[in-house]
């Protein structure tokens, strides 16, 4: 295949990026496959850098979405250490960094997100991180161990699981929050309460409700997190894990339609029939909840993988999944599933202060979201319920001596 | 290495090379074989890599975790010899290793 053959360009490399390319041969795609990722390094894992990576416990290869060999094998180009700077929806073209242009029939843009930066005096500093690429994972890594105090911005499950490798590394850990509970935007209270106990009693400290007001430092490194009450909170690194922003900027440059996000449909196709979204950087329809809304999981960039590459191929639409992701910190498996959308109640299932419970959202007399913590009957059964949209009884749900298995029968 | 054949549910089989320490998940997914997902990426988090392990071989792929068993559970047509491939660790003693794919992990 040359240079001026179309097929499908992807752009961007990450999980959504790679698994669709993969997709794609799968289901017997046979035009060219060109992958543009601005990374220098083939498409990998993100969720292990936060945890197994940073803790030694996984390596380059282990990380690695597909081998090396996979690429040559299956035909499908990588072209890496270069950015999209444009797309012609007239010409159907895409103009890189390297000042090529590439044709394509197909365009799949997954762009993935950027952490959103701080904006305050100091955040310039070095030791001052974000965590999103292997190569922030690399820098941070370098910064925890014995003897090594980090500050975590931001009480979310990046800045929770990051601390908790730390601690396993033998560091010291501070996280500072601005809301009055961690896990604020994205768990219940009885979560947060739960996990900021679990860190505490393994040595993190909590500062919340805090304001930061500035990084200080010496000689051009963070020695120190400035906080509004004027306390300052001494430390060898910070880290600032405060959400991220989609990567849209290429999409609405093209006159694509973004509302905090590339807004596609339930094929992950954009109002450009060519032109497909998935990942981090959609704003995509919730059949089950029926709105719009941007998912920041695996499971949401390979779920839109298989749309995109299925509506390409011209295969039958794969069902809708009830979305999902986990969080691991030391020994605890934190697994939801759904979202908590106009939710009138809360069921809790066992008890937090055995370390296994869970957490039922419901709406009516139908759950709409679970959270479990070393709970997984509790989390595979909930989806399940959650995907058939079906009643449940409140007594049962909340009773342990009914099995998860007899809730959902 | 262990030679472990991957069954697809259309009956293609795929002889590969593993290595020890690997899992069985990884062999499949590292090279491209088609009928295991593994969404979580080897985490026990998500039930998408289920495979039935030939009955033969039960024994040498050692007990299920409470946590592989529960997510077991809820997975679609379980079957006593039902594994999750995450779970299953690559060793010398695994050469020859045959499993087979549900019809899908969806």
């Amino acid at each position: 295949m040359g240079e001026n053959d179309a097929g499908v360009i992807i752009v961007g490399a990450g999980h959504a990026g790679g698994t669709a390319a993969a997709q794609l041969r799968q289901f017997g795609y046979d035009k060219r496959i060109v992958v543009v990722g601005e990374e220098p390094i083939a498409p990998y894992q993100r969720p292990p850098l936060s945890k197994a990576w940073l803790k030694g416990e996984a390596d380059a290869d282990s990380l690695a979405l597909k081998p090396d060999s996979f690429y040559e094998q299956a035909n499908v180009e990588l072209i890496l250490g270069v950015r999209v700077t444009a797309i012609s929806r007239d010409t159907k073209t895409v103009a890189l960094s390297d000042g090529r242009v590439l044709p394509y029939e197909f365009l799949v843009l997954a762009t993935g997100a950027r952490p959103r930066p701080l904006p305050i005096p100091g955040a310039d500093l070095k030791g001052v991180m974000a965590l999103r690429s292997a190569a922030d994972a690399e820098m941070l890594k370098a910064a925890l161990g014995p003897g090594k105090r980090l500050a975590v911005i931001g009480g979310g499950y990046i800045g929770l699981e990051v601390a908790a490798s730390a601690r396993a590394l033998g560091g010291e850990a501070v996280v500072v929050e601005r809301e009055p509970r961690i896990l604020a935007r994205v768990s219940c209270k009885t979560l947060s309460d739960f996990f900021t106990d679990y860190h505490r009693a393994r040595g993190v400290d909590f500062k919340l409700d805090a304001v930061v007001d500035s990084f200080v430092g010496e000689d051009r490194h963070v020695t120190g997190v400035r906080l509004g009450s004027g306390e300052t909170i001494a430390c060898d690194a910070a880290l600032v894990g405060i959400g991220v922003a989609p990567n849209d900027e290429l999409a609405r440059e093209a006159g694509l339609e973004c509302t905090g996000g590339i807004v596609v449909d339930e094929h992950a196709r954009t109002a450009d029939p060519s032109i497909f979204a998935i990942g981090d950087v959609t704003h995509r329809p919730l059949p089950m909840y029926d709105r719009m809304f941007r998912l920041e999981s695996v499971a949401n960039a390979l779920e839109q993988a298989r749309q995109a590459a299925s509506a390409i191929v011209g295969r039958p639409a794969p069902a809708h999944e009830v979305t999902w992701n986990w969080s691991d910190q030391y020994d605890l498996k934190y697994q939801f599933a759904g979202l908590p959308f106009d939710v009138d109640d809360v069921v809790v299932r066992g008890d937090p202060a055995t370390a296994k419970f869970a957490v039922f959202h419901l709406s009516g007399d139908k759950i709409q979201a679970v959270e479990a913590v070393n709970a997984p009957a509790e989390f595979m059964g909930g989806r399940q319920l959650i995907g058939q949209r079906r009643s449940v009884s409140r007594a049962k749900l909340a009773d342990m001596s009914v099995s998860m298995k007899e809730v959902a029968a | 290495m262990a030679k472990i054949t991957y069954v697809e549910f259309n009956g293609t089989e795929h002889v590969v090379d593993v290595k020890p320490g690997m899992s069985v998940m990884e062999g499949a997914v590292k090279n491209n074989i088609p009928g295991i997902d593994a969404d979580c990426g080897g985490a026990c988090a998500c039930a998408t890599c289920h495979v039935y392990v030939e009955e033969t071989w039960l024994e040498k792929t050692g007990d299920k975790s409470a946590m592989e068993e529960s997510m077991l559970d809820f997975a679609e047509n379980v079957a006593p010899n039902s594994r999750l491939s995450c779970q299953i660790n690559v060793t010398d003693a695994l050469d020859g290793l045959v499993v087979r794919m549900p019809e899908s992990q969806h």
